[in-house]
């Protein structure tokens, strides 16, 4: 990623900070060989992202032998150094620093949207003033509309540059810069430019204080609601790692989770506001069987028995979704097999935009998270997924959205089953619809373009009797005669990785929260 | 053109010989009066000797650090294979000085040919002379001088026909005070915001553009051709009896309250009592001197009877608990207010703050509005402990010395004047005697 060049010199540093020990790569700053030792160095403007620019001054320590107090983001470790980072000398520094930092701050903590996340309230807290000094008038700035999805607060603005930054050196669009000199200073935009970029929503995730806010999560939720959930972007193929953030079983927002391998810091703005679909209140909640009065809801059992009973003797033309995860496509992938049937998919595209100072960071053009996934266990990619769809066959669209020509090539099916969150436009004679949850609402894995195979949490609950996919097509399985006790997406998740070469040795507990590749590139199988 | 007035007896000239001598502009002006001999003599030697002439005689950086220049200049490492730059300052910014400003309106030549041997010494082929941008009259004068200096082959790629490339570029500022600190000089001659750098990497290793610069102010480089010419020895010897390590001369810029203000040269050492009463005049109108601050708007304001006993070289102004800095001194006599001073000081700080670091941000502009209130009677005796407090969270804490700058005249009016002060709490008046005119 960017973060700043350290010497090549593998050579190790030994230094001790606050009484412990540690050795780290020459080259190292305080403020990350003491994250290593574990202790928190406060800090506003540095950002393992971002190049340093030491001017928040938060992060001064007290290194002994040393004339001055060193500002630990911008100070290499030396052999034998001894940091001081919680003496007298430093607290004092740093509890100036936060007085400063609040003189013009409106201290609007009730009505800020980054109040129970916000670093400046969080460092005042630990080791802040009580009270203030200041008797004179505060600075006053207006609110500013950025452009894209950030609305600028400069009252709120600690100047720390990050935003700057992003857009200099991650962003490589230079449209934020510091105006003005002295308390004067705030952040401002180009003439004649703004915030419209792909990425710059993350100038939001980086602003430690409340001046950069999203519109989209303006006064919606304070973040002491908040639930959060490890998950994946299913916006492209990348896979950005992301927390899923709920309240009341509605998502709120998306927030990037950081993972180098994949996605650095960073998310781009069509995958974080692409979130809408995730509470739709439109679902399929109960499983049915179409009947003399249309579909009529019916227990799970019965649904299963019908869809085993349609599907006898004949072959199964399975429609899946690169929205479904790697379990729920090999137990489809099981389906296709048994009945000797085809297995497609088609995966939406759109404009490529890469994050240009971040390596192999873009959002992609396959805007779907699982086609990797889907080729790997033998679906195959195409246009018209549904040409070859012979007379005679079932149908079995999973969780996919028909297009234009679809439907009239649906209508060589002898039958249809609908596994899914929502109806396909155009299916209403499905014979069965068994409705399942959609990836916020289960667990599971996606593999990334890359061949990156990384696990997703569940963050709500699925609507009314929907169950999760896996679990759905496990009880479909059976009903069909196949041998499937599967308890649970990771007992699922062992039998993918047990009998594909691709992803021998990867289990559940490997993946972590940060997964892994799978061995070779997915082979595409046509 | 404002022209300076005539030399005392006791002054020693040398960079300002030719101060007011308007002959002295042009190339041949100055050739007749000795131009260029030097950098003729410079460019047949080794940089590492004129490094060492140099640093023999002892001549230390005169825009305010003081640190020795031939030990600043040794610091560049000699065929290496990179760029080297010199960077000349002449962003005369700090409140109270304006020496460079006359050395570059009378003696551009002099200021060329500084900056030609030191590109030489350090091994450079680029000299930028960084002017600020309110020098109008000093810009188009060194423009005019650059041109005649290229025209006639004395700079270029084949300096006075020894082969040697020395090219001279003017450069002209916006106008920001930051943009005097030397790092903040580079990024604004880069066409970046004129911010100061974190230090290390210091310029010697990467400095403008990256590659290793040094950076000189004026009057320093304007001395480097009377050093050559008339030697180490020579210079070293222009300094107090007691004290060798501040040697040669001096311009002081004289302003404030004194009958006669303007640029003198003397030499380091000389008593500050008398140069103050008899030089200039001592304070206008029958007054009495209250304050001076001998070295431009940083340093510590200090009273008469501190600034009387003192001499006038580095060493000097420490013992007399403030510093040399670029000698812009700025007089005050009994019918100012020190609060006032103070407050129109902070003022200055918190207009130029750069806005990066915090506590000069915040703090620079935090202590002029208490000052301000002060001043309109507003004050309190909390404000003193506050004061004292901003002061000291604002020294030693960030990336350049602007806060530091800010502070050093609020925590020594506080520590000399704090009556006045305190007038203006209990009393509510501004502490002065009326203003006589006669």
């Amino acid at each position: 990623m960017t973060a700043p060049a350290t010497t090549a010199a593998s050579a190790a540093v030994r230094i001790t900070v606050e009484g412990r020990e540690i050795s780290v790569a020459a080259g190292t700053t305080i403020l990350e060989a003491a994250r290593q030792a574990g202790v928190l160095i406060p800090h506003y403007c540095y950002h393992p992202g971002l190049p340093i620019a030491g001017v928040c001054r938060m992060c001064l320590v007290d290194v002994e032998k040393a004339p001055k107090l060193a500002p630990a983001c911008a100070t290499t470790v030396s052999e034998g150094q001894v940091v001081n980072v919680h003496n007298e000398k430093a607290r004092e520094a740093r509890k100036g620093v936060l007085e400063m930092l609040l003189i013009n701050h409106p201290l609007d903590c009730p009505i800020c949207d980054q109040s129970g996340e916000c670093e400046l309230q969080d460092y005042t807290w630990h080791e802040g003033r009580a009270d203030s000094r200041y008797r004179e008038a505060k600075r006053f700035n207006p609110v500013e509309d950025f452009g894209g999805d950030v609305l600028y607060v400069p009252n709120r603005c600690i100047l720390c540059t990050r935003c700057v930054r992003f857009m200099d050196d991650v962003a490589q669009d230079s449209v934020l810069n510091v105006s003005e000199r002295g308390d004067r200073a705030y952040i401002g935009t180009f003439e004649g430019r703004d915030l419209t970029h792909p990425w710059s929503g993350n100038v939001v995730d980086l602003c430690p204080v409340g001046a950069l806010l999203s519109k989209d999560f303006l006064n919606k939720a304070r973040a002491w609601e908040l639930d959060r959930t490890a998950s994946v972007c299913s916006g492209c193929s990348q896979g950005c790692n992301i927390m899923i953030e709920t309240r009341d079983n509605q998502v709120m927002r998306l927030k990037p989770r950081s993972n180098e391998s994949v996605n650095g810091w960073f998310m781009c703005d069509e995958g974080r506001l692409g979130y809408r679909w995730l509470n739709r209140r439109d679902r399929l909640e109960h499983p049915s069987i179409l009947g003399a009065r249309g579909h009529e809801s019916v227990a799970w059992d019965v649904a299963l028995a019908a869809a085993a009973r349609v599907l006898r003797g004949k072959r199964a033309f399975v429609l899946a979704s690169p929205f479904l995860s790697n379990e729920a496509l090999h137990l489809l992938s099981r389906v296709v097999r048994k009945t000797g049937g085809t297995g497609t998919f088609r995966v939406a595209t759109g404009p490529e935009a890469p994050l240009a100072g971040a390596a192999d960071l873009s959002l992609r053009a396959d805007r779907a998270p699982n086609g990797a996934g889907a080729a790997l266990v033998g679906f195959s990619r195409r246009e018209s997924p549904l040409e070859g769809l012979m007379a005679g066959d079932c149908l079995i669209v999973a969780d996919h959205e028909l297009a234009e020509g679809d439907a009239q090539l649906a209508a060589a099916a002898s039958a249809v089953i609908v596994i899914g969150t929502n109806m396909p436009r155009g299916l209403s004679r499905a014979d069965v619809v068994l409705p399942i949850g959609n990836y916020s609402e289960e667990e599971g894995t996606y593999t990334n373009l890359r061949g990156r195979v990384q696990r997703f949490l569940q963050a709500r609950a699925a609507p009314g009797l929907a169950r999760p996919s896996w679990f759905v097509l496990a009880d479909l399985l059976q009903a069909i005669g196949e041998d499937a006790p599967f308890l649970s997406p990771r007992d699922v998740f062992a039998e993918l990785a047990a009998g594909n070469t691709a992803l021998t040795g990867l289990s559940w507990e490997r993946l972590g929260l940060r997964g892994l590749p799978v061995i070779a590139e997915p082979a595409v199988v046509a | 053109m404002g022209f300076p007035h005539k030399p005392h007896p006791r002054e020693t000239l040398v960079l300002s010989s030719h101060f007011g001598d308007r002959d002295a502009l042009s190339l041949d002006g100055w050739r007749k009066r000795g131009g260029y001999k030097a950098l003729e003599q410079a460019l047949a030697m080794d940089p590492v000797a004129i490094q060492q002439v140099v640093r023999d005689s002892g001549l230390r950086g005169r825009g305010g650090a003081g640190f020795p220049t031939g030990l600043k200049w040794s610091f560049m490492k000699l065929g290496d294979g990179k760029p080297h730059y010199l960077c000349c300052n002449a962003d005369e910014s700090e409140p109270g000085t304006f020496k460079d400003r006359e050395i570059m309106r009378w003696t551009p030549h002099a200021l060329i040919e500084g900056c030609a041997i030191a590109a030489h010494a350090i091994g450079a082929e680029t000299a930028y002379i960084y002017i600020r941008g309110e020098f109008t009259e000093p810009l188009e004068v060194m423009e005019a001088a650059c041109r005649e200096a290229e025209q006639s082959g004395i700079t270029g790629r084949n300096a006075m026909g020894t082969g040697r490339t020395v090219n001279v570029w003017v450069h002209k500022g916006a106008g920001a005070y930051i943009c005097g600190e030397e790092t903040a000089l580079m990024n604004s001659l880069e066409g970046k915001r004129g911010n100061p750098r974190i230090k290390p990497p210091f310029p010697a290793v990467s400095g403008l553009f990256g590659m290793p610069t040094t950076i000189n102010n004026v009057e320093t480089l304007a001395a480097v051709p009377h050093i050559l010419q008339r030697g180490a020895e020579w210079y070293g010897k222009m300094s107090h009896p007691d004290n060798p390590r501040s040697t040669g001369t001096k311009l002081w810029s004289v302003c404030g309250n004194i009958s006669r203000p303007g640029n003198y040269e003397v030499e380091m050492g000389f008593p500050f009592g008398e140069f103050l009463q008899e030089l200039c005049g001592g304070a206008p109108h029958g007054r009495r001197i209250k304050a001076v601050i001998p070295g431009g708007s940083s340093v510590p304001l200090i009273t008469w009877a501190e600034a009387e006993s003192a001499t006038m070289d580095y060493e000097g102004m420490v013992a007399a608990n403030t510093m040399l800095g670029s000698a812009g001194c700025i007089v005050i006599d009994d019918a100012q207010s020190i609060p006032k001073v103070v407050a129109r000081l902070a003022r200055f700080y918190a207009h130029e703050s750069c806005a990066q670091c915090t506590q000069c941000r915040e703090g620079t502009a935090w202590t002029t509005k208490i000052l301000e209130r002060m001043c309109d009677g507003n004050g309190t005796h909390e404000d003193f402990e506050t004061l004292r407090s901003i002061a000291d969270n604002m020294t030693g804490k960030t990336i350049c010395v602007l806060s530091d700058s800010c502070a050093a005249p609020v925590l020594s009016a506080l520590e000399r004047f704090m009556p006045e002060f305190e007038a203006l709490i209990t009393r509510r008046e501004i502490h002065a005697v009326p203003v006589v005119v006669s």
